[in-house]
């Protein structure tokens, strides 16, 4: 039995060296223990991870692509997983052309949940300024954010990415439980995962938030449709979603109210401002403007 | 009247957006800041930040520059003849806004538009100032989409596309009498001349020069528009057909359908209705029916009664009811286009179909895998061990689709 320890930066890396090495020595899959954390062995030490005859060990194109996306998946199992594939495809290479296959299904399913976790990683981290009082911004005149968040996969590592080429002007850093990312100065480094931090209250948050109230048509409610989008477990790390209750509440009752109210007459300044853009744009051929302010409100 | 601080401006402004249905922040070229001269980046596909309740995404700061307005669109909460409080932002608030909220990463951008005040060249020039401090002064590589004003001077729309990824002009209503009845001041003619100029912009700026130089990128993620519906009589028809033109003659990125939505303060000259989703939803689907599943316009509403759309089941299933003669097709033949007419099938699941054909023979646990719509899909198709039988050609087979009809209450 051979145990793999991969490390928690770097996985995929890791993974591929020792994946390819296994395979070459012919280790078949049941005999491969797969986990990830701390105790790492030094998978980039010259000393083999096994010694055995090489085979060549070669891949059809879109397995290195899939296990790229599959690995950062939760399932305890993922690692083994991809290296039974691996090793099924060495005396199968067709395999992986059928996307039906219950091994290849698997990973596609795996592929896509990560791919929906970082996606919403990149849309619900939200940022809060830090240190907004620090004087010395000749040394540093980055401005500095951090955000907590909690994906369902491990998709920091992956995703980091996307926040350095967005926030490419700002110091930032994000915290998971199970890994913290770091940009500053144009540098990206990973750290071990936190506790929730304190971040101090950031007065844009509640911009923000009135931003989120007024912008919801209350004639137009359909929770299905946000809840689907923006599942519920997310909520507690929105700003904005402690907001929703009241306003679903509301939403009827403010709809009603616009239906209800008779319309008005319109202010008498009305009048005078349609008679100065008339007589600016004077009558398009065809357009036949009538003066609603004439008709007749009382009937 | 008080001044109104950032927060009351925001909240008036940005609830008079919202009637406004386009969100998007796809497309557009690909760019980033992660040399650190500069913030944002623009990655082709679009993010929803936030969903609101009424299940729309917040992908931009949707806010107007100002909801006064000269004009009086019978529709439209910011007419001059509305009593809505009114308020305005200068040029620095708007970009100050969209710079701290994309800094949160709450943004992907910002979608600008305006009431007229003035006239259309000065409102047109102000939201060209705010897009240019953004792109200039702060090295802004954000989405940016601009509504622009469709009397306004043609050089100023030229600018604003050199700022922007995304220009709109809204057609406003589904026929020009529509637009004459309820949007007085508005020309259907210059609202089309607009789009034809902005299309003739994009076009030339891919073209290459004879000197070989490429001009500056115009607009790269596309011209889009929005129609009302259910404010005039226009059918599903007249409004399909509509859009068709639309989309050939200027080549639109997009055509949103906005269903006409209760606002406060209304105009006597268009009474409110509940807001007809169901019909906007339809419509969408049919939309898309034209533009990824090669159906054309006419097909989709040939028989649709009185020219509008069956709001029980989705046009496709519709449209294959009609069309039982050239079903079940067989997965296993049947070609692309055959395969794009099936209810239930998707493009992506008629590309992984033709991707395991390929392969091998499909069987009916095959599709299920492939993420088919099975249930929609079932009576139309033939797999290696399925065979409709006798239910392709069923009587009752709409029945089977369409939700049960509402039970009567007893009175
Ligand atoms: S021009 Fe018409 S649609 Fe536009 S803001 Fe003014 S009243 Fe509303």
């Amino acid at each position: 039995m051979v145990t793999v320890v991969l490390p928690t930066v770097g996985t995929f890396t890791a993974w591929r060296k020792a994946a390819r090495e296994l395979a070459q020595a012919n280790v078949p899959p049941q005999s491969v223990l797969w986990s990830r954390g701390e105790d790492t062995v030094d998978l980039f030490a010259d000393t083999p991870l096994v010694t055995g005859s090489a085979r060549q060990i070669s891949v059809p194109k879109g397995f290195l692509e899939l296990a790229q996306r599959a690995i950062w998946h939760a399932d305890p199992e993922r690692f083994a997983r991809l290296y039974g594939v691996l090793w099924a495809l060495q005396s199968n290479p067709v395999l992986m052309r059928d996307r039906t296959h219950p091994m290849i299904a698997r990973l596609y399913m795996m592929a896509k949940e990560v791919n929906r976790d970082q996606h919403k990683m990149k849309a619900f981290v939200r940022f809060r300024e830090i240190d907004t009082t620090t004087t010395d911004t000749a040394a540093s005149p980055r401005r500095r954010f951090a955000a907590w968040f909690e994906p369902s996969h491990f998709t920091l590592e992956p995703g980091a990415q996307f926040f350095a080429n967005r926030f490419g002007d700002m110091d930032w850093a994000i915290f998971t439980p199970d890994l913290s990312a770091h940009f500053t100065q144009g540098r990206l480094r990973f750290e071990p995962g936190a506790a929730r931090p304190e971040l101090p209250a950031d007065a844009t948050e509640d911009l923000w938030r009135t931003y989120f109230r007024s912008i919801f048509n209350p004639a137009r409610v359909k929770v299905r449709a946000m809840q689907s989008e923006m599942p519920k477990k997310y909520w507690k790390n929105l700003p904005e979603a402690d907001l929703i209750p009241d306003m679903l509440a509301k939403a009827q009752e403010r709809a009603n109210a616009m239906v209800a109210s008779a319309p008005s007459l319109p202010p008498v300044r009305a009048q005078k401002l349609r008679d100065r853009v008339r007589a600016t744009y004077p009558l398009r051929p065809g357009s036949k403007i009538q003066d609603r302010t004439q008709d007749d409100l009382f009937e | 009247m008080a001044v109104k601080n950032l927060e009351q401006k925001l909240a008036i402004l940005s609830d008079a957006a919202k009637y406004d249905a386009s969100c998007a922040s796809s497309g557009g070229q690909k760019r980033n800041s992660r040399d650190g001269t500069g913030i944002g980046s623009v990655t082709g596909s679009g993010i929803c930040h936030a969903y609101t309740p009424d299940g729309r995404c917040i992908s931009l700061l949707k806010i107007l520059m100002t909801n006064f307005c000269i004009y009086d669109c019978a529709y439209c909460v910011n007419r001059v003849s509305s009593n809505v409080e009114r308020a305005r932002f200068t040029p620095e608030e708007v970009v100050s806004l969209t710079l701290e909220f994309y800094r949160r990463n709450y943004i992907e951008g910002l979608f600008l538009s305006s009431g007229i005040i003035r006239s259309p060249d000065d409102t047109m020039g102000d939201m060209v100032r705010i897009a240019q401090m953004l792109r200039h002064d702060h090295g802004f590589r954000g989405y940016i989409h601009l509504k622009t004003i469709p009397d306004a001077d043609p050089t100023l729309v030229e600018q604003a596309g050199r700022f922007a990824d995304r220009l709109s002009i809204n057609v406003e209503l589904p026929t020009d009498a529509g637009v004459t009845a309820y949007a007085p001041e508005k020309s259907p003619q210059q609202i089309r001349r607009s789009m034809a100029d902005v299309r003739n912009l994009r076009d030339a700026g891919k073209d290459k020069s004879h000197t070989g130089r490429r001009a500056p990128r115009f607009a790269p993620a596309g011209q889009s528009t929005q129609m009302i519906v259910g404010a005039d009589g226009a059918n599903d028809a007249v409004i399909l057909q509509s859009s068709t033109r639309l989309y050939s003659n200027f080549k639109l990125r997009r055509v949103y359908y906005s269903a006409f939505s209760p606002i406060p303060d209304s105009s006597v000259a268009l009474p409110l209705i509940r807001p007809p989703l169901m019909r906007e939803h339809r419509l969408y689907q049919a939309d898309w029916l034209m533009r990824f599943y090669g159906f054309d316009a006419h097909e989709i509403t040939q028989s649709a009664r009185g020219g509008n759309l069956d709001l029980e089941i989705d046009p496709k299933l519709a449209w294959a009811l009609q069309n039982r003669h050239i079903f079940p097709v067989d997965v296993n033949r049947a070609s692309r286009e055959i395969l794009l007419r099936v209810p239930g099938f998707g493009t992506r699941s008629v590309q992984r179909i033709l991707a395991t054909r390929k392969h091998h023979a499909l069987r009916y646990g095959d599709l299920q895998k492939i993420g088919a719509n099975l249930k929609n899909a079932r009576p139309f198709i033939v797999t290696l061990d399925w065979s409709p039988r006798g239910l392709t050609d069923d009587a009752d087979l709409r029945a089977r689709f369409a939700p049960a009809p509402q039970q009567l209450s007893l009175f």
